[in-house]
């Protein structure tokens, strides 16, 4: 029911598939994943990417424009996915509230999401509808500001600031992400401040804001549109010029950098929330999305943490019966990238005992490295997912998502096998130096504790090594 | 579609107004076939073969409606415990040979059945099979597994209570059926029931409903009808047939005779939303006015544009989401309309909820909103058979309700026959204002006097399992 949600953590490439080519004995799968494709470029700069799936008689437009809450400014975090939010309100010919009515009306759906990097919209629905698509999509692109008023403004606002209050302030341990950016990121690094933003400033955004940020970052050749589902790239290509074409490019974008960034020492923390369990969080820098190493570590977050056959699940949930969850991953971005790790406690036991088997098992992996069944395990398990994203055309991760998601990071959208390939590559050994690069030795980290309220005792207390 | 768009690019682009769609596609249902195997285990099979993948559930009569009074959570513990050793495999085992094939396993138990399912590679669906086998019909149920989960249970209860919404999704059943009613009482059990939870009670449970007898299989994916019988049988042929009692015949819940409106305030301080549910019990899934119900749920807060969430979130800027839904299932399941609430705006809140719960029983629906509803369920309907997971989402709902294969086929028409004054005519039969529960989750120093001056009914205090606090 909740629609247009941010999503910050689930980086983790979300592959999808299309026609299969080419044998790959030994494997889960029996041939390469492959979706096949037809790019172009509109004269006004908007790349234009069509897929053909005949299977089902549904369409999906999927839209990324280039900007995300990296790209905000000091005093307006939270902004890009505010602006998320407020291209759903009207457009100059699409009066407020006829988006939604009009796709449903014809059996359409639609949501967006906003991470630091990106912002991301589709429409699914029946493939009569894609006119209908294009039409509400290439008018928020080209006519959104005639339609926005500061009453709309606050209205998303306030929807905006209810999602900050279900989604972080009133659930358990909500507040420990924003808390873990603060301290892994100085505050000139655009991956600082949660893709949520602070109260303070989302109370602070104008309509000023929403006219400059338009004109900056929501322009044509800011953005890719990939369309796939019961079409022809012929049929595709017209309907986008007809709607699109029209549209002035915008000035050229200029994207923030960010240097590398490493922590000089170990950063402990503590907050106290509303909870009776404490949890302990673990965050080390480690590399960007598809960097060498990107996928290496997400093998290596599976073999410790991946399901009830890891290692930590086994040792702190299942033997020692002290931890009632475990999570790790590995979350690459465009500017940098982070290695997660948190438990929770059971009654009875503090977050000091649960750090030190986490630590234990860090260094066993350093020290030995991984089985190979361990990397197979978790290579057959990725290989599984890639293979059943390749089912859906729409939504969140659907083949048009990935393939705009592919085209962003790497530049080439039909990139399933070769992402699938990284993960297929990934050997014991490098494992074992992966683990022992990001999570050992000059590594440092960032350990938030999030304990009961007046419960500080049950933290993990800096120098306290096991 | 290609003749019209370049007929279209022609043309000079008219943005004024929506452009007129071709006719939508015709629903292309996939095709069911079915096999029973000797042991009275019915086969359901689904051919889809874009992708090379198989899902795989099996649905068993073993939902928490089998849970004795006395141990609620059996029914979902079991389910749990499935996986914990089988077939001479041990817990661990399991975990690490499922992620080894690259097969997602999984058990589960909601109040009218328990399912088993498996999302696995076509080439891995033998193994994945054997091990479906094992956990179904040889689980070990070792005491000391059974202590470990139960432990891991009553963390899990804990955990939950720190959950507003959890909180609410326990506490407003208790309240709307009470703890006598399977459906009053909460899915994963109690503090004072886990205790109860032991190796022979589990065992007990899955000896009497684990059967093939009172189980569907359905297999959606990459597979003939033939090839999945063959398989199956090879793994379920010898689990035997069980006298499995017929469902507890309870009475069926209705609305209480008298039972006026009252609000139920459960003490969350410091939360910064209330968690809102408003209903009653409402009608079971066989109801003939089920696609009436469908229509006016769509109408009143079963989509983005629904009437709950557009007052709501679009236009008070309340909460990041509100609807409804009838929970149709083999006996009636609540109405419930929801929300998580900023606090400060608690009691408008309820103002807003209570005058959309009023109106759309007071008047017609308009016929563009109507339209509107009705399309948007029937043309969105093809997409839902896009995946295995989906597919077999609604596959499985026509199994567990006993409904005709056929279904979908006769879906679309009876959606299109439903008329303004069928949705108003359910709307007063399934909704009734003068007979809600409003169970509230949220700083109860914050929203209480702002509740009480709506007077929109007596005020109760409960705790955070939706009981009288002594």
């Amino acid at each position: 029911m909740s629609s247009r949600m941010a999503f910050m953590l689930q980086r983790l490439a979300a592959p999808a598939l299309g026609v299969l080519l080419a044998a790959a004995p030994g494997r889960l799968t029996a041939q390469a994943l492959r979706v096949p494709y037809e790019t172009f470029t509109l004269p006004n700069g908007l790349q234009v990417i069509v897929h053909e799936d005949h299977s089902v008689p549904i369409v999906t437009a999927n839209i990324w424009y280039h900007v995300g809450s990296g790209d905000e400014r000091p005093g307006r975090t939270g902004f890009a996915h505010l602006f998320e939010h407020i291209m759903f309100m009207g457009s100059q010919h699409v009066p407020t509230g006829d988006f939604d009515r009009l796709l449903e009306a014809a059996g359409g759906d639609n949501n967006g999401s906003t991470t630091e990097d990106r912002t991301n919209y589709f429409e699914d629905g029946p493939v009569n509808a894609l006119p209908l698509m294009l039409w509400l999509d290439s008018d928020r692109m080209g006519f959104l500001l005639p339609e926005i008023t500061a009453e709309k403004v606050d209205l998303q606002r306030g929807v905006v600031q209810n999602e900050r209050r279900q989604s972080y302030e009133n659930r358990p341990y909500g507040l420990a992400q924003e808390n873990i950016l603060q301290r892994l990121y100085p505050a000139s690094h655009p991956y600082h401040w949660p893709v949520i933003g602070s109260m303070a400033d989302l109370s602070a955004a104008t309509i000023e804001d929403v006219r400059g940020f338009f004109r900056t970052y929501y322009t044509p050749n800011n953005a890719s549109l990939a369309i796939a589902g019961d079409i022809t790239p012929r049929a595709a290509r017209a309907l986008v010029a007809r709607y699109f074409g029209d549209i002035p490019r915008g000035p050229a974008v200029t994207r923030p950098v960010a240097p590398p960034v490493t922590l000089t020492a170990d950063a402990y923390a503590t907050i106290e929330d509303r909870v009776q369990l404490p949890r302990v969080y673990n965050a080390w820098h480690t590399v960007k999305a598809f960097a060498p190493d990107d996928a290496g570590l997400d093998v290596l977050a599976n073999v410790l943490a991946g399901g009830r056959s890891s290692r930590l699940y086994r040792r702190l949930v299942y033997e020692l019966q002290i931890a009632s969850d475990v999570v790790a991953f590995q979350d690459g971005g465009r500017l940098d990238g982070k290695f997660e790790l948190w438990a929770t406690a059971r009654p009875g036991h503090d977050l000091r005992e649960l750090q030190r088997v986490i630590d234990e098992e860090l260094r066993k992996l350093v020290d030995g490295g991984p089985t190979a069944r361990e990397v197979a395990r978790a290579q057959n398990t990725f290989e599984a997912q890639f293979l059943s994203r390749m089912e859906r055309v729409g939504s969140f991760g659907g083949k048009a998502d990935q393939l705009n998601f592919y085209n962003y990071f790497v530049g080439t959208p039909d990139y399933f096998q070769r992402d699938l390939d990284r993960y297929l590559e990934v050997t014991p050994d490098d494992v074992r130096r992966i683990a022992r690069t990001y999570l050992a030795g000059e590594a440092h980290r960032v350990v938030l504790s999030v304990v009961p309220q007046g419960k500080p005792e049950l933290a993990v207390q800096p120098g306290v090594q096991p | 579609m290609n003749a019209l768009a370049l007929v279209l690019l022609l043309q000079a682009v008219d943005r004024t107004k929506p452009p007129a769609l071709a006719p939508p596609p015709a629903l292309k249902l996939p095709a069911v076939r079915t096999a029973i195997l000797p042991n009275g285990l019915q086969i359901a099979v689904v051919e889809m073969r874009k992708v090379p993948v198989v899902n795989v559930s099996l649905v068993l009569d073993a939902g928490t409606v089998r849970d004795p009074a006395e141990l609620p959570g059996l029914a979902t513990f079991t389910a749990t415990m499935v996986q914990q050793g089988a077939g001479g495999r041990s817990a661990l085992d399991i975990a690490d040979e499922a992620a080894f094939l690259g097969a997602q396993l999984g058990s589960s138990a909601g109040y009218d059945v328990a399912t088993v399912s498996l999302h696995v590679p076509k080439r891995r669906l033998g193994p994945a099979l054997d091990l479906l086998a094992d956990v179904v019909v040889r689980p070990t149920f070792a005491d000391s597994e059974v202590t470990r989960q139960r432990e891991l249970r009553r963390t899990q209860l804990i955990q939950q209570r720190d959950e507003p919404v959890q909180v609410a999704n326990v506490a407003f059943p208790a309240i709307v059926y009470g703890w006598a009613h399977p459906y009053g009482r909460p899915l994963t059990g109690t503090d004072g029931s886990v205790a109860g939870l032991t190796r022979e009670r589990v065992a007990d449970f899955h000896r009497t409903f684990y059967r093939p007898n009172a189980a569907r299989l359905l297999v959606v994916g990459d597979v003939t009808l033939d090839e999945a019988r063959r398989l199956v049988a090879e793994r379920f042929g010898t689990w035997t047939r069980g006298d499995v009692p017929a469902a507890p015949a309870a009475a069926a819940p209705s609305l209480p005779a008298a039972a006026p409106r009252a609000i139920y305030l459960i003490d969350k301080p410091g939360a910064a939303q209330s968690v809102v549910r408003i209903g009653h019990v409402g009608p079971a899934r066989d109801t003939p006015d089920y696609f009436a119900l469908q229509v006016l749920n769509t109408i009143l807060g079963g989509s983005f544009t629904s009437r709950l969430n557009q007052n709501l979130r679009e236009t008070r800027g309340y909460t990041y989401g509100a609807g409804s839904t009838f929970s149709l299932r083999r006996r009636g399941g609540p109405f419930v309309a929801q929300a998580s609430v900023v606090t400060a705006k608690t009691d408008s809140s309820l103002i807003e909820f209570m005058k959309e719960l009023r109106h759309v029983r007071d008047e017609a629906v308009p016929a563009p909103e109507l339209d509107k509803a009705k399309q948007y369920l029937t043309l969105g309907l093809p997409g839902d058979f896009e995946t295995t997971g989906g597919a077999a989402f609604r596959f499985r709902d026509l199994l567990i309700y006993g409904l005709p294969f056929e279904y979908y086929a006769g879906y679309i028409d009876r959606i299109n026959a439903v008329t303004a004054a069928d949705v108003r005519r359910v709307a007063r039969q399934y909704i009734d204002p003068d007979r809600f529960d409003i169970v509230i989750v949220g700083d109860r120093s914050q929203i209480e006097a702002g509740i009480r001056a709506l007077n929109e009914g007596a005020i109760v205090y409960r705790d955070l399992w939706g009981q009288p606090i002594p």
